[in-house]
């Protein structure tokens, strides 16, 4: 980086997904798989096998008939601040040949195929199964290799893959703002596939760092407190693996916000009393 | 040298220590990884220019802007059109999946022949020439009424095209795939005024009623809806679904009310018993613009109080009150009817009943309710010259009584020789979506000559004799009247943005060739050189702003119609559409369930589709039906356990999937699964729950109605 990059505030790239609003539908997954050159394969019934960047759980409240309620929970990787929001992300981590790495001037955690010889153990490591792993090259029968995008490479047999947050429209974005003489990007410039597609509206992207950026008034996040959310119905899964995910979900039901963390017996009820915060 | 021990550790701690230290080994393994990594045969898709192009995407009746980008003119990737009247940038992952259907192995590459049980391939001169022989026989031989067609709709040029050879030709056998629209105009026929269909101003609605519509999974024009339903989480609207199930719409409504399948009428007709009877209607528009109220008034009053209602809906009667009351104080209620997707016709009871909730509260031709719509108008077809042949061929009567493709095939079976000679079946897979697919495949392999337009090889086109390939949507011009149930009307225009790919053709191309190889009056009906001249013709006015935005859109000053209702109909209190089988030897309900990410429809589903199916859905090559566990404890199953479903229309191998969500007694089946036409991605996947759902016509409208079928479970 030179001097000048260092002066420039840097950015921490976030989304905010409104559960309420998100229908289930899986455009973002089509949106992404169709941006990112994801492969497919004949059974993709194996979910453990089948590569889904961004993938849509469903959620359940676990009542009976007719008292179930249900929720969709879109998950891309969450690109993860680690422990003190210090760039140590769980993959990063234990990734022994660099192929993943945080970027300290986006917060993006980045994924280079070409590193990667596939030892798996970022997948180990991941809490949220965000990574996926090429068990056979991937095929594009008949001429459907046509479609492919230059701006992804597309993966080989032996490589662990996963949501980068469509980096190359940061960097399209970023090359657009210098050639024409600016210094930042506008924050719809920058937008990721999934936010750009969801017909909901529900996914919404920005710079975290940046108090104008819609995810920002959506979460306020607390500067001092590694990012955590303020707003009261917004949540990060597994808040408490201090992770420091940089995607946040917002939910008015309870029960979905609750679904977000792992809680013993009574101790959801003492924690929401106080917005999230423990006690101590 | 002498080596001893404490040397020979020293050197080798020091060569440890120096290779640790050094970058070499960790360069080695990366050099490693990365040339074990370039293989010729990952691809490295070729950069260039990126350009957008706008059209339309065709694949579902919702008709949204799509935008193109390209590389070097190679489409990469769909996205939402920002700014288009329907979609405004959002997009379905059908549209998204589009060039996947665009390089689609299974697609017909060019003119096919079957030969026996073998398809050869054959020009386009020679397959327009074998045809046209074909039809010119019929005309020969005085029987221009043979010949018939099916298509998905009849708005557009290229289905006008279809329409108007038919005409020309001699036949008034020229159906289209029955779904909620018809329901919906024989409805406004019967209550308003015919020609004319509904817009639901939805958006400005706060409190909308839905009698098992998948508002959110495909029902109308989906793209559409799932922007209103976020519009109504923001301004706090209120939605109600009713449905035995918790489908997606369920699960995003404000209140799901369950209620036995089939008795949504009884529900709606309670609702309307409580609103006259606690007088909440608007009395001004039922005074001054309606017909038959009073029948319909005292019919609902003798037979449809709440109490009664009630037990037949399993709704209680408080709820049904609180409903109506909600409904009737609401300032700008809705309510909107067709199960699921839509893509099957209903009921006339329901669709009447739920409608005279809409005249009940007044809200029609008013901001936030139901407008009456006239039939989108355009395009000056010129008139069609008519030789003997042809007028007396189309002085004799539509086959099939109501005119809907049930009854043509059911006329069909019923027949010693099939009535038709010659089918032409465009842009419609009725092997696949019609109920009782035995049924239609018996009727269709009766049919000796069929002439398949399909861009893809799918379950009719394999049957067919000859297939005249159509270029895909991405591939072709073609005019697309606006979505069903919109209060504006957009019409957009399909442009290429891509190919052909195959050697295919625009399908109004094919028609006009056969159309002047017939010569004489035929040919002369169809002066035009090509399709893009037609379309730039009968567009007429409209063409330059068509072709100039990609769309047209007219919202303001719509010719709307008078807002008059009549209830004589609705207070006729017609039979309800009963299901097949007996309670006794088939004690559950099998309804089939709409799921977005399964595509139901003409197309079978993309690999990327099929992807994000989840694998409580399909596993495998299995399919799973919803159980709720109640159920599923009565015949001894659980989770994962394979169970055969019989129907009187047929039985399945299937897996069960527990489901605290769905009714007991009630087993949910996905649509669009159990493809059989050859495609890896999708073929013997599941099975097609219309192999067990037969056809049930209702009395009200002559179309199959059929919304589920009475089943047995039982373990394997």
């Amino acid at each position: 980086m030179t001097k000048e990059q260092n002066k420039r505030k840097k950015h921490v790239f976030g989304m905010v997904i409104d559960l309420d609003k998100c229908t289930g539908c899986g455009s973002c997954m089509v949106a992404c798989m169709s941006e990112n050159n994801v492969p497919f394969r004949e059974d993709e019934s194996d979910k453990k096998r089948s590569i889904t960047w961004m993938r849509v759980y469903k959620l359940t409240n676990g009542k009976s008939f007719p008292d179930t309620e249900i929720c969709y929970l879109p998950r891309p990787c969450m690109h993860c601040g680690g422990h003190g929001d210090h760039g140590h992300s769980p993959c990063v981590s234990v990734c022994p040949v660099n192929a993943t790495r945080y970027g300290y001037d986006t917060g993006i955690v980045s994924q280079i195929y070409t590193r990667c010889f596939g030892c798996r153990y970022c997948m180990a490591a991941c809490p949220y199964h965000a990574r996926y792993f090429n068990w056979w090259d991937p095929k594009w029968p008949g001429e459907m290799e046509k479609y492919l995008s230059p701006n992804v490479s597309p993966r080989m047999r032996g490589v662990v893959e996963k949501c980068s947050f469509c980096y190359q429209r940061y960097q399209a974005a970023r090359d657009k703002a210098l050639y024409e003489g600016r210094d930042e990007i506008e924050e719809n410039e920058y937008q990721t596939a999934c936010t750009e597609a969801c017909p909901a509206g529900a996914i919404t992207f920005g710079d975290l760092n940046n108090p104008d950026h819609m995810v920002y008034k959506m979460v306020q996040p607390d500067p001092h407190h590694t990012r955590k959310p303020l707003n009261p119905k917004a949540f990060r899964l597994l808040e408490r693996l201090e992770t420091n995910p940089k995607v946040y979900y917002i939910s008015e039901r309870e029960w979905v916000r609750k679904a977000g963390d792992n809680y013993i017996k009574g101790e959801w009820e003492k924690l929401n009393k106080n917005h999230g915060k423990s006690d101590e | 040298m002498k080596v001893d021990r404490r040397s020979f550790l020293g050197l080798g701690l020091g060569a440890v220590a120096g290779v640790t230290v050094s970058p070499l080994p960790w360069k080695l393994i990366d050099d490693v990884s990365i040339w074990t990594q370039n293989w010729p045969w990952t691809p490295v898709p070729p950069d260039g220019e990126v350009t957008y192009d706008n059209t339309v995407c065709t694949l579902c009746p919702g008709h949204c802007g799509i935008s193109v980008r390209k590389i070097n003119g190679r489409p990469v990737k769909i996205e939402g059109r920002k700014g288009y009247p329907i979609n405004d940038g959002g997009v379905c992952l059908h549209g998204l999946s589009s060039l996947q259907y665009l390089y689609d192995p299974a697609r017909v590459k060019q003119p096919l022949m079957k030969k026996g049980k073998v398809w050869e391939k054959i020009s386009w001169k020679d397959a327009i020439t074998l045809v046209t022989g074909k039809l010119a026989e019929l005309r020969k031989k005085q029987s221009p009424d043979r010949l018939a067609c099916i298509t998905d709709t009849d708005k557009g040029t290229i289905s006008g095209l279809f329409e108007r050879f038919l005409k020309a030709f001699g036949s008034n056998n020229f159906y289209t795939i029955s779904s909620m629209d018809k329901t919906w105009e024989k409805t406004f026929k019967m209550m308003h005024h015919s020609g004319s269909s509904p817009g639901f101003d939805l958006k400005n609605s706060d409190f909308i009623l839905s009698f098992g519509c998948g508002f959110i999974e495909g029902w109308g024009s989906p793209v559409h809806n799932f922007k209103i339903n976020s519009a109504w989480k923001e301004n706090k609207a209120k939605f109600v679904q009713i449905e035995p199930r918790l489908s997606h719409t369920a699960a995003k409504a404000d209140m799901w009310i369950p209620v036995k399948p089939g008795t949504d009428a009884d529900l709606a007709l309670g609702m309307c018993c409580e609103i006259i009877s606690k007088d909440l209607y608007d009395t001004s528009y039922i005074s001054g613009f309606t017909k038959g109220f009073n029948d319909f008034s005292n019919m609902v009053k003798k037979n449809y109080t709440p109490e009664k209602v009630s037990k037949t809906t399993g709704v209680p009667a408080s709820k049904i009150k609180e409903l109506a009351l909600k409904f009737a104080k609401a300032k700008t209620p809705v309510a909107i009817a067709g199960k699921g997707r839509g893509y099957k016709a209903g009921s006339m009871k329901e669709f009447t009943a739920v409608h005279a909730l809409n005249c009940l509260a007044g809200n029609i031709n008013k901001k936030g309710g139901v407008w009456t719509m006239p039939f989108m108008e355009y395009g000056n077809w010129p008139a069609i010259n008519m030789d003997s042949v042809a007028s007396a061929g189309v002085s004799k009567p539509v086959i099939g009584e109501s005119g809907s493709v049930a009854a043509l095939f059911e006329k069909i079976n019923a027949s010693k020789k099939s009535p038709v000679d010659l089918l032409f079946v465009y842009q419609s897979n009725p092997c696949f979506t019609m109920h009782d697919v035995k049924a239609v495949e018996k009727a269709v392999e009766k049919i000796p000559f069929i002439v398949s337009f399909s861009s893809v090889m799918d379950e009719t086109a394999e049957k067919a004799d000859i297939i005249l390939p159509s270029h895909m949507f991405l591939e072709r011009y073609e005019d697309v009247p606006g979505a069903f149930g919109l209060v504006e009307e957009v019409t957009g225009l399909c442009v290429p943005v891509a190919g052909p790919v195959f050697n295919t053709k625009n399908p109004g191309d094919s028609i006009l060739m056969i159309a002047k190889a017939l010569k004489g009056s035929v040919a002369s009906s169809f002066p035009w050189e090509n399709y893009h001249a037609c379309l730039e013709k009968i567009t007429g006015d409209i063409w330059d702003k068509l072709s100039g935005d990609g769309y047209l859109r007219k919202d303001a000053n719509l010719p709307y119609l008078r807002p008059d209702a009549d209830f004589s109909f609705a207070a006729q209190n017609t039979e309800s559409v009963k299901m097949e089988g007996s309670e006794g030897s088939f004690p559950l309900i099998l309804v089939p369930v709409d799921n977005m990410r399964l595509f139901s429809g003409v197309f079978a589903s993309s690999p990327f589709a099929v992807k994000t199916v989840s694998d409580t859905i399909i596993k495998k090559r299995d399919i799973l039906v919803e159980l709720n566990p109640v159920t599923a404890k009565k015949i001894g199953l659980s989770h994962g356990d394979y169970a055969m479903i019989a129907t009187p229309k047929g039985t399945a191998k299937v897996k069960v999937h527990i489901f605290e969500g769905i009714m007991p007694g009630v087993v949910g089946m996905d649509e669009g699964l159990g493809h059989t036409a050859e495609n890896i991605f999708i073929k013997d996947k599941g099975v097609n729950v219309n192999e067990l759902v037969g056809p049930v016509i209702d009395t009200g409208s002559g179309l199959d109605a059929a919304w589920g079928i009475r089943a047995k479970l039982s373990k394997v």
